[in-house]
């Protein structure tokens, strides 16, 4: 690892659009002791972790290591498995999501989420970015609907490209242009945290360049977690960096700090490559 | 030689064929060959036993016809009896001809004498009594004579047949083993034979429609020479009578049809549709492991089963609540309502099995995607699942619908007989199916219009069927064109 210079950037990564200073932001989930379960196998272990507001949290860490899985708990995506079960604290706002009153619907319109594979469904472009704003009742009528699409596509960086097709399928686009509709199908019920998990893995190196463009100006209004398996790809996007390893929480801090500076031997290991 | 033995023998022979087509590679040394060596030994047995076997189906197809038309050509007109044809004649010649066979292989009587056998010094039929086979009449000298022809004939086509088939097993397996050098590609050998079958199988199957359709046709020809096309097609009144002068026309029967499909898609689709949805969305897997299988049970109870169920007990219930004594609008047990309510229930299974099916393809990162974005479970499947899953389901109800109007044994025994034209669903109908039934059934001649109309009816229901199932094709690549 080469040196750091004096405001903490890492040389060794091209970052331009990244923007100091992220200490200022408050907490916007916090998870304590956090254990998962499948079935048998004890997936997650003594997790606890705070997650900043207006903030790209990165969590890294090798296959099989339980990000992904970390990821999907905080919107509770790991109720829809059967053998999956969730024990210690995640508080959204406070609010303990795993409490008997939250309704796990609810809270998912507050806690996006982009998938790995583009998944857009077998409708219109329109239809797939007015899907959430229609079942949560955001708008009253078709202009207001109107409206949420263009500007969630504008913000999901694709209105231009499928401005003048709306009505066609979704599905009819390409691999990065899908990415960029299911971010802006997220973005348009407006909420607060965005859970990506691995959203470039699918994707060509342009269609990368986008979204990673994408989530930095997403940063502005949201709270956003991304996965990824490219540690370029979360030293480029994220201001935090969580490193998981074997299902524990190794290591979390400032990205630039984990990248050139890390305090675990283990972190070390695995970002340069001697562990993966 | 018998046929068997025939069989018996190529099949030997691909046997050893196998064997010595292996044994060419695996005992030459040397470069490797080209494929493995059972592939070596698959060629050789393929090139024994193919045309072998193609030769031995065709020479038993065809030399029955051959014999047939040239003894047939030896029994002029003046030797039919009277009030016989020359197809009863003709079955004689054969009875005599398999009974001298028969009589010979029992030991009755030398193969010298059978075939130098006289009716002026023998009474055959006494003879053939004794070895099993029964006649009518005294076996006339011309019969006799035609049948030991008959004989001689199938004599030396067995012969022949044994010797081409023999020949064409020989020469393969000469050619296979020649061939098999280690340069030969025996493996894509194999593979092109592979090929041919399954080509085979397929064409089979697309022979066989086209077979049914032909055999249909020349019927249907023959009932439009006797009754007018516009008749069957313009009267809406069904009155057969064998006196003659019967009124053939086929609206009432396809309305019935109709009708009764209709109430049993309303009965079967929204439940078998609920019931996949529940199956595949909402049930845990223990509930689902059991009532898959009992739901699917419907489906192998026979339709002749339903019909009981909707005579005894379908009927009689909806007696109670809309017959005399209830509401007034029936007037019997059998009624399209009655038929079409357990014709439903028996499509249950059909939609419901199908669509499960299909609701499980549909991919979980769609699923996903949809819960991610906040929404229930029932707003996912509706606004989801099953736009997405809508293809599979429409060619389900289709496929039941098909099942629907070829029904014959619930309309038998649940809607009653009578043809005809009305809007209250309480009354007794019939279908074409029934119809064709009763019509081909009864004592009519079989050549009269009454008994000819099943074919016209036939043609009709499978050109009315094959136009659904193309319909069923439509809709489902242009819902697929979107969707993909």
């Amino acid at each position: 690892m080469d040196a750091t210079n004096a405001k903490g950037n890492v040389p060794m990564y091209d970052a331009p659009m990244r923007k100091a200073a992220v200490d200022v932001n408050e907490n916007k989930i916090s998870a304590k002791d956090v254990q998962v379960y499948y079935g048998e196998t004890h997936a997650i272990k003594d997790v606890s972790v705070d997650i900043l507001d207006k903030t790209v949290t990165a969590f890294i860490g090798p296959s099989g290591c339980g990000k992904s899985t970390f990821l999907r708990c905080l919107n509770r995506m790991n109720d829809t498995i059967d053998s999956c079960r969730v024990e210690g604290l995640i508080a959204l706002d406070g609010e303990d999501i795993y409490d008997k009153r939250v309704d796990p619907v609810q809270l998912r319109a507050k806690v996006g989420m982009v998938f790995q594979k583009p998944n857009p469904f077998p409708k219109s472009i329109y239809d797939n970015v007015a899907y959430g704003p229609r079942i949560h009742g955001l708008a009253r009528n078709k202009a207001e609907l109107d409206e949420i699409v263009e500007r969630a596509l504008r913000r999901g960086a694709i209105w231009n490209e499928v401005k003048d097709r709306l009505d066609s399928p979704g599905t009819g686009l390409s691999g990065g242009q899908q990415q960029r509709l299911c971010i802006a199908r997220a973005v348009a019920t407006e909420p607060e945290v965005l859970l990506m998990d691995e959203p470039c893995s699918a994707l060509d190196p342009i269609a990368t360049a986008q979204v990673e463009e994408l989530i930095d100006e997403l940063r502005e209004n949201y709270s956003v977690v991304i996965v990824t398996h490219s540690m370029q790809q979360a030293a480029r996007v994220s201001q935090k960096t969580a490193f998981f390893h074997l299902g524990n929480l190794v290591e979390y801090g400032e990205t630039s700090q984990i990248f050139t500076n890390p305090v675990d031997p283990r972190t070390e290991s695995y970002i340069t490559g001697r562990i993966g | 030689m018998p046929v068997v033995w025939l069989i018996l023998i190529v099949l030997v022979l691909a046997v050893l064929g196998f064997i010595a087509g292996r044994m060419r590679v695996t005992t030459a040394g040397g470069a490797r060959p080209h494929s493995l060596p059972n592939y070596y030994g698959w060629n050789v047995a393929m090139k024994v036993m193919v045309p072998a076997f193609l030769a031995l189906v065709i020479w038993l197809l065809v030399q029955p016809f051959v014999v047939d038309g040239k003894v047939t050509g030896m029994i002029d007109e003046a030797a039919i009896p009277e009030g016989s044809t020359l197809g009863l004649v003709m079955s004689d010649v054969r009875r005599v001809a398999d009974g001298l066979d028969l009589a010979v292989s029992r030991g009755l009587m030398t193969a010298d004498s059978a075939s130098s056998i006289r009716t002026e010094s023998t009474d055959v039929r006494d003879l053939l009594a004794n070895a099993g086979v029964a006649l009518g009449s005294n076996v006339s000298p011309q019969v006799l004579e035609a049948a030991q022809a008959y004989r001689g004939m199938n004599h030396t086509g067995n012969l022949w047949m044994t010797v081409v088939v023999l020949a064409l097993a020989l020469g393969g397996l000469a050619w296979a083993v020649r061939e098999t050098t280690l340069e030969f590609r025996a493996r894509n050998a194999v593979e092109g034979g592979v090929r041919i079958l399954l080509l085979a199988a397929a064409s089979i199957a697309i022979l066989t429609t086209i077979g049914i359709v032909l055999s249909l046709i020349g019927n249907t020809v023959r009932f439009f020479d006797l009754y007018s096309v516009s008749k069957f097609f313009g009267s809406f009144t069904w009155s057969p009578s064998f006196g003659g002068g019967s009124e053939l026309g086929i609206w009432p029967l396809l309305w019935g049809t109709f009708y009764i499909s209709i109430i049993a898609l309303i009965v079967a689709v929204p439940i078998g549709l609920f019931a996949a949805v529940y199956l595949s969305e909402y049930a845990s897997p223990r509930m689902r492991a059991w009532a898959k299988p009992l739901l699917e049970v419907l489906a192998g109870i026979p339709t002749i089963v339903y019909g009981l169920f909707a005579l005894l007990t379908v009927g009689p219930l909806l007696l109670t609540v809309f017959g005399r004594d209830g509401l007034g609008w029936m007037q019997a047990g059998t009624a399209v309502m009655t038929a079409g309510v357990v014709m439903g229930i028996m499509l249950i299974p059909f939609v419901s099995s199908l669509s499960d099916d299909i609701i499980n393809a549909v991919p979980q990162s769609l699923r996903d995607g949809s819960y991610g974005l906040g929404a229930t479970h029932s707003e996912t499947i509706k606004q989801v699942i099953l736009p997405a899953a809508l293809p599979g389901i429409v060619g389900a109800i289709l496929l039941a619908a098909s099942r629907a109007i070829g029904e014959t044994m619930i309309v038998v025994m649940g809607a009653g007989a009578a043809a005809r034209l009305s809007l209250n669903p309480f009354d007794a109908m019939t279908t074409v199916t029934a119809k064709i039934v009763s019509q081909l059934t009864g004592d009519a001649d079989f050549a009269s219009p009454e008994a000819l109309v099943a074919f016209a009816l036939g043609m009709t229901l499978f050109v009315m069927t094959l136009g659904l199932n193309i319909f069923a094709l439509y809709i489902v690549r242009k819902y697929r064109e979107q969707y993909d």
